[in-house]
């Protein structure tokens, strides 16, 4: 239905649930298994991504290899591109050119499929099922090959993946809660913890982080880079800080392009890099066409770009 | 007193106790305490409020805004007084098996689409499977099309109003304004008989208690689960790898057998069908009784619209044009005031009598057994207030 669901008051009780338990990456490996050799093969590459909004072009030529055990940040000023990236390899925009994971083209795919192909994704703003619990919203998560008869029976055992995602994102005091009273850092754990349950083996990321307090930041991070050291992470974010103490690699998107990439170190030395996020209006328009002259020149993967 | 409450507590205890409670008023009380004219009236709400659940389920639980439950309703209502007007004619010798109003508006020929409904199987079949195979195609080509909210009411009402069109300019086969009336008898039994009425009564209100037991295990399953979800974020169950047009298609269809089924039970019961019964009209009257019950719990849109008809019948008795101001005020108190219903009134009082004791140490407490159900879900099994108090 069209109405809105009044945001309701975190319920008392939950805020103590915040500073005692938090993520537990040690119990990650529980869930995540740590045999990683069923994700060696994964990658994700992007050739010649093009998105257009009624005549506007938001993404073109964006080249992006991705792989298995690289925890890679996309960053960029606002209008960027680094969420329509991510909208277009899940099937919410529509978008030419390829992206495969794992050998398997996913543009034009549905995003129902694109999601059965191992692809999950987190919003900006958490959108969890405000209505259901914690356990609900898992049990939903973990269960998109269930069959009708499944289904049409009620819950009986938890599934083990769900009982060892609460174990993780330390919310299993919290199990029976209705999500929609969750604190703001604990949605965005749920959200990871449905990925979990997924088996998702490309993770897209959008802000993960955003509203969070240091200390949550901190053992979201850890979380992130367990699995990401295993399977393919994608994560949008602006916060710096973060993005230097987890990211292994970074992507810089500028005006819908791939503006530089390379390790934290080597981003933030580019002076092209910096004259986006230091540079006035008029030294970011000159970025641009700047950046459309010499990306080919030192960067290897923008250097990929068909763009005409 | 502590062995009361612990069976109180008992989520299957409640489930068995209200069955058998409702079925001791449906089977015992009412056809003792009432005449049968009344009974009939009763009846004739227990057919309605099958509509109700299934729109509960697709409203209520699914988010789908049905305005054209009519249609659904007339489908079984026609399929069924077919049958009965093709079987009153094969009783009446020198008709040559031709219902009377055929006989006297139409060609005096029984078009060939009227034939299998001679058969009382294949009506009962058609009753169960055309309404319902209706509305999975339809949905199909409306939810995959990511059609909803508005744009998917006002499709559903169009299509009542297209339905009931289509019905009056069939006058020679359909009855037109007129409809179809005039049945003598049910599957070979009078329906003059009060001991036949008495019976039509007992099969409405079992098909009633049936119903309302599938609603609730629909409910209560993973699938009831994932229709909130779908209802709530459809786009978030999308990326988590299901396709919420099966899931909403699967509601929407499950709602036209209940409304067909009810469509089929209200035609002997109450004697007539006609277009003015599945309109818009009716259509949108299905839905207020669901909404003052409270849509998204499993007995609020049941006892919502027996409710609302019965309120309906006797203001009617006393002011004969004061009933639909009646109901457009109370629709307008609802929707303003409670947008849960009448059921969030019973949450309320319930959640204020309760202590406030923190969710968390029970449900805590709760998670050494995996074998039982979450704790929102023990609440929602009679008045399945855990989804509804934020529906709104």
């Amino acid at each position: 239905m069209t109405e809105q669901h009044t945001a309701p008051e975190p319920a008392a009780g939950l805020e103590e649930g915040v500073a005692g338990v938090g993520i537990d990456v040690s119990s990650a490996d529980s869930l995540l298994g740590v045999d990683g050799s069923r994700f060696r093969h994964d990658y994700l590459e992007v050739r010649g991504l093009r998105v257009e909004f009624d005549g506007f072009v938001a993404v073109q030529g964006v080249d992006l290899t991705v792989t298995a055990g690289d925890l890679r940040f996309l960053i960029g000023p606002n209008g960027a591109g680094k969420t329509t990236i991510v909208d277009a390899i899940t099937g919410l925009a529509r978008a030419t050119g390829s992206v495969k994971f794992g050998g398997v083209e996913l543009l034009g795919r549905k995003t129902h499929r694109i999601a059965r192909a191992g692809v999950g994704r987190t919003f900006q703003t958490a959108s969890v099922f405000e209505e259901l619990s914690v356990l609900q919203n898992l049990d939903i998560a973990a269960g998109a090959r269930r069959g009708p008869a499944a289904l049409l029976r009620r819950r009986g055992r938890v599934p083990e993946s769900v009982e060892q995602a609460l174990e993780t994102i330390g919310l299993a005091h919290l199990r029976d809660t209705q999500a929609g009273i969750l604190a703001h850092g604990q949605k965005q754990w749920l959200e990871i913890g449905m990925l979990l349950v997924q088996d998702a083996r490309l993770l897209l990321l959008d802000e993960p982080v955003a509203g969070m307090s240091q200390a949550e930041r901190e053992q979201t991070g850890d979380l992130l880079q367990r699995i990401g050291a295993q399977r393919t992470v994608v994560v949008v974010e602006h916060d710096m800080e973060f993005l230097r103490s987890f990211a292994s690699s970074v992507t810089v998107l500028h005006m819908g392009r791939v503006l530089a990439e390379g390790t934290y170190a080597q981003v933030q030395a580019d002076p092209r890099v910096q004259e986006v996020y230091l540079g006035s209006a008029g030294a970011t328009r000159g970025a641009r066409r700047g950046g459309r002259g010499t990306t080919g020149t030192d960067d290897s993967t923008a250097g990929d770009e068909k763009e005409a | 007193m502590s062995a009361l409450d612990s069976l109180y507590r008992s989520s299957r205890a409640r489930v068995i106790i209200g069955f058998a409670v409702a079925a001791v008023l449906l089977f015992g009380v009412a056809p003792a305490t009432m005449s049968t004219f009344r009974l009939g009236l009763l009846g004739k709400f227990l057919c309605l409020a099958m509509v109700a659940v299934g729109i509960g389920l697709a409203w209520g639980r699914g988010g789908m805004l049905t305005l054209g439950q009519g249609v659904f309703f007339g489908l079984g209502a026609y399929m069924m007084a077919m049958h009965l007007k093709l079987a009153d004619a094969a009783q009446v010798e020198g008709s040559g098996g031709v219902p009377d109003f055929m006989l006297l508006y139409g060609s005096g020929v029984v078009p060939g689409w009227w034939e299998p409904f001679r058969s009382p199987v294949v009506t009962v079949l058609a009753i169960l499977v055309v309404p319902a195979g209706v509305a999975a195609l339809l949905g199909f080509a409306v939810f995959t099309r990511r059609v909803r909210g508005a744009y998917f009411a006002i499709l559903s009402q169009a299509l009542a109003a297209a339905f009931a069109i289509l019905l009056i300019g069939q006058q020679a086969t359909t009855g037109g304004t007129n409809g179809l009336n005039g049945f003598r008898s049910f599957f070979g039994y009078d329906l003059a008989d009060p001991v036949n009425k008495r019976m039509l009564f007992f099969i409405a209100a079992g098909a009633l208690l049936v119903m309302v037991a599938i609603a609730r295990q629909l409910m209560v399953s993973r699938f009831g689960e994932l229709l909130v979800a779908t209802r709530d974020q459809e786009d978030r169950v999308r990326f988590l790898g299901y396709d919420p047009a099966k899931i909403k298609v699967v509601a929407y269809a499950v709602a036209a057998l209940m409304a067909s089924v009810g469509g089929a039970l209200f035609v002997p019961i109450v004697g007539i069908v006609s277009p003015a019964d599945v309109g818009v009209v009716p259509s949108i009257g299905f839905l207020i009784g669901v909404a003052i019950g409270g849509r998204a719990t499993l007995l609020g849109p049941v006892l919502g619209s027996i409710a609302v008809s019965w309120a309906q019948t006797s203001l009617s008795e006393q002011f004969p044009s004061g009933w639909i101001y009646a109901q457009g005020a109370l629709f307008i108190l609802v929707v303003a005031f409670l947008p849960g219903g009448l059921a969030e009134l019973f949450t309320r009082w319930r959640r204020s009598r309760r202590t406030p004791v923190p969710d968390d140490g029970t449900a805590t407490g709760d998670g050494g057994d995996p074998g039982d159900g979450p704790g929102p879900d023990e609440s929602a099994d009679i008045t399945g207030p855990a989804y509804s108090g934020r529906t709104s």
